[in-house]
């Protein structure tokens, strides 16, 4: 049973982890005013830019070029979000269905048009000395692959960078009071497109975990909805870093449910835990209602431009 | 039958599922609410439809048709009132409840194929035939073209006929252009009138499947649907969210997809490209409406 529990929570750390970077990534950006539905779009280019990359240069090639590969998806969308100041919903869900064909059009162009399984390196789990020999957690928080402990530091970082810098201030000015913010001398569309980029950036990142640190290889449409789930945990998260890395393991015990159910031989239909966490997005938001503090301007594209 | 005459009644059959579509998310859109979710209220109306059509008794002849897609407009409505239901009880961004719809439906098809609705054998992922009496009537005999077709176009124009001229279709407007301004007039209950437009977006779009089953499939398959519901809102967007646009563009991305098939098959160009194409569609066309009204309060 201790065994068990270990592996659930193993899991559970597993799969929020992707979640957590594209969550991360989407809070800055919601914090500047704007929403990107286009988020999936940047999970999944991370994810072909992820096998291109170790294909070229082993694993951390293939998260630099991930990152990059997000980073592009997120500047088109900025450019209509933010740039063009066009509706941030219908310019985001183009950016997805681009980014969805698109990474399915050159996988077979560039790998062959059966898809044939391209494996990648993967990292393997890294065990952290001492600290994951503490128990019940230990394995679960310490033995993971070396990009999870990347997240752990970035949590922090972009908490403090978000309500103790001068920048981070600037930022959710603008996704508070757009118009004060620009009076007050914030350079409005500049610092909404990096956090776009910034969003993007970690987007591609989360989508390069799905293939270095867990699958070994890109399958079409693999990101499976998980940059709208990434927004829900925004929301879960009520815009604060920390909260969206929580609400990550929130949904990371939802899929990881899958596995569990699955190693004790239960013959519930394996359908019901594919849904799961989609259900529980639904449920989490309706939960929340009420007790957010979303930025006040958020998704609006109506105020003074600068 | 030419070669050009199978690739037009290939392109009709590939466009009746989405002017369908099309039409439904245009009306959400109209109103204000960004239904996402026409591809699960489609899976929706095509299980429906399918389990009237595969349970009906063969003695009620062209009865399980209508039976069928009344059945799929049910069943389409009742899920885009799930995400109606929680957007103005707990207010729920749409766009992100109706994405897990989509998600949830195409995970409980999957279910109910290998599960309590899989055809008798249980070899294929998939429900048994649905009686002939639940067939769609053929449009061109010798041909797929089926009456779902004429009921698409009919469709949209009634949809362009009440949006345009009766009093409903004026506060669905008038709710979708400024929420504000209709509520302050104090004639509009704004909140009924998105909450109608977004069951009806589901019901038309859940009556897509149930024409699919009944006219092209005759069964429920996993993959039901390769996304028209997305590519919906190519089709209403790129109409200006014009029901009588809708079937123009409709028809335009059935010949776009048809032609995909055929370059798959032929020269290798993979299938995707057509929705790298749509979303090309809907990106020229935000841009050029922005750089308009740009044009516009730069120009006053």
């Amino acid at each position: 049973m201790i065994d068990g529990t270990s592996a659930f929570l193993e899991g559970v750390v597993r799969t929020a982890t992707p979640l957590a970077f594209a969550a991360l990534g989407e809070t800055v950006t919601e914090r500047s005013g704007i929403i990107n539905i286009g988020l999936e779009g940047s999970i999944i280019a991370g994810a072909l830019g992820a096998v291109v990359g170790a294909g070229y240069g082993g694993v951390w090639a293939g998260f630099a070029f991930a990152a990059v590969c997000g980073c592009a998806v997120a500047a088109i969308f900025a450019l209509f979000a933010v740039t063009l100041r066009a509706d941030q919903i219908i310019s985001g869900t183009a950016v997805t269905l681009l980014a969805l064909g698109g990474t399915g059009t050159l996988y077979r162009i560039l790998y062959g048009s059966a898809g044939a399984a391209l494996n990648t390196p993967t990292l393997d789990p890294m065990p952290i000395p001492l600290l994951s020999r503490t128990p019940v957690v230990g394995r679960a928080l310490f033995v993971q692959p070396s990009i999870t402990y990347v997240l752990y530091v970035l949590v922090p970082v972009v908490m403090w960078w978000t309500y103790r810098t001068h920048a981070g201030l600037g930022l959710r000015a603008i996704g508070e009071n757009p118009a004060a913010a620009i009076a007050a001398g914030i350079r409005a569309k500049k610092v909404q497109f990096l956090a776009v980029l910034f969003g993007g950036l970690l987007g591609g990142i989360s989508g390069g975990t799905l293939v270095l640190a867990q699958a070994g290889t890109f399958v079409e449409g693999m990101s499976a909805g998980r940059g709208f789930i990434a927004i829900a945990i925004v929301v879960l998260g009520r815009w604060n870093p920390l909260g969206a890395a929580l609400a990550a393991l929130l949904f990371g015990a939802a899929s990881a449910l899958q596995f569990f159910f699955q190693a004790t031989g239960s013959n519930l239909p394996y359908q019901l835990f594919l849904a799961f966490p989609y259900v529980l997005t639904l449920v989490a938001l309706a939960a929340t209602h009420g007790r957010t503090n979303s930025p006040a301007a958020l998704g609006r594209q109506d105020f003074e431009q600068s | 039958m030419t070669e050009t005459m199978a690739f037009v009644v290939d392109m009709l059959v590939h466009a009746t599922p989405l002017v369908i579509t099309g039409l439904a998310v245009a009306l959400a859109f109209r109103a204000g609410v960004w239904n996402i979710g026409a591809d699960g209220q489609f899976i929706a109306g095509a299980t429906a439809a399918a389990w009237v059509g595969v349970s009906a008794p063969a003695g009620i002849g062209w009865l399980a048709l209508i039976i069928a897609l009344i059945a799929g407009v049910v069943a389409g409505a009742i899920w885009a009132a799930i995400a109606a239901w929680l957007r103005s009880r707990f207010g729920v961004l749409e766009v992100i409840s109706t994405i897990m719809l989509n998600f949830i439906a195409t995970y409980g098809a999957s279910f109910l194929v290998r599960g309590p609705l899989q055809e008798p054998t249980h070899v294929y992922p998939q429900t048994s035939g649905i009686v002939s009496g639940a067939h769609m009537p053929i449009l061109l005999d010798g041909t797929r073209l089926h009456w779902g077709f004429v009921i698409a176009v009919a469709l949209a124009v009634i949809a362009w006929w009440v949006m345009k001229y009766s009093a409903t279709g004026f506060r669905v407007r008038a709710s979708g252009v400024n929420p504000f301004a209709a509520r302050s007039a104090g004639l509009i209950d704004v909140s009924r009138v998105t909450a109608f437009a977004f069951v009806a977006s589901g019901a038309i779009a859940g009556m897509a499947g149930a024409i699919e089953v009944s006219g092209v499939t005759f069964a429920l398959y996993e993959n039901i649907s390769p996304g028209y519901g997305y590519t919906a809102i190519a089709v209403a967007l790129l109409a200006g969210l014009n029901p009588l646009g809708v079937i123009g563009t409709g028809i335009l991305f059935g010949a776009l997809e048809t032609a995909a098939g055929a370059m798959q098959r032929n020269i290798g160009i993979p299938s995707t490209t057509a929705s790298v194409i749509e979303a090309i569609v809907i990106l020229a066309v935000i841009a050029i409406a922005q750089l308009r009204a740009d044009r516009v309060t730069t120009s006053a």
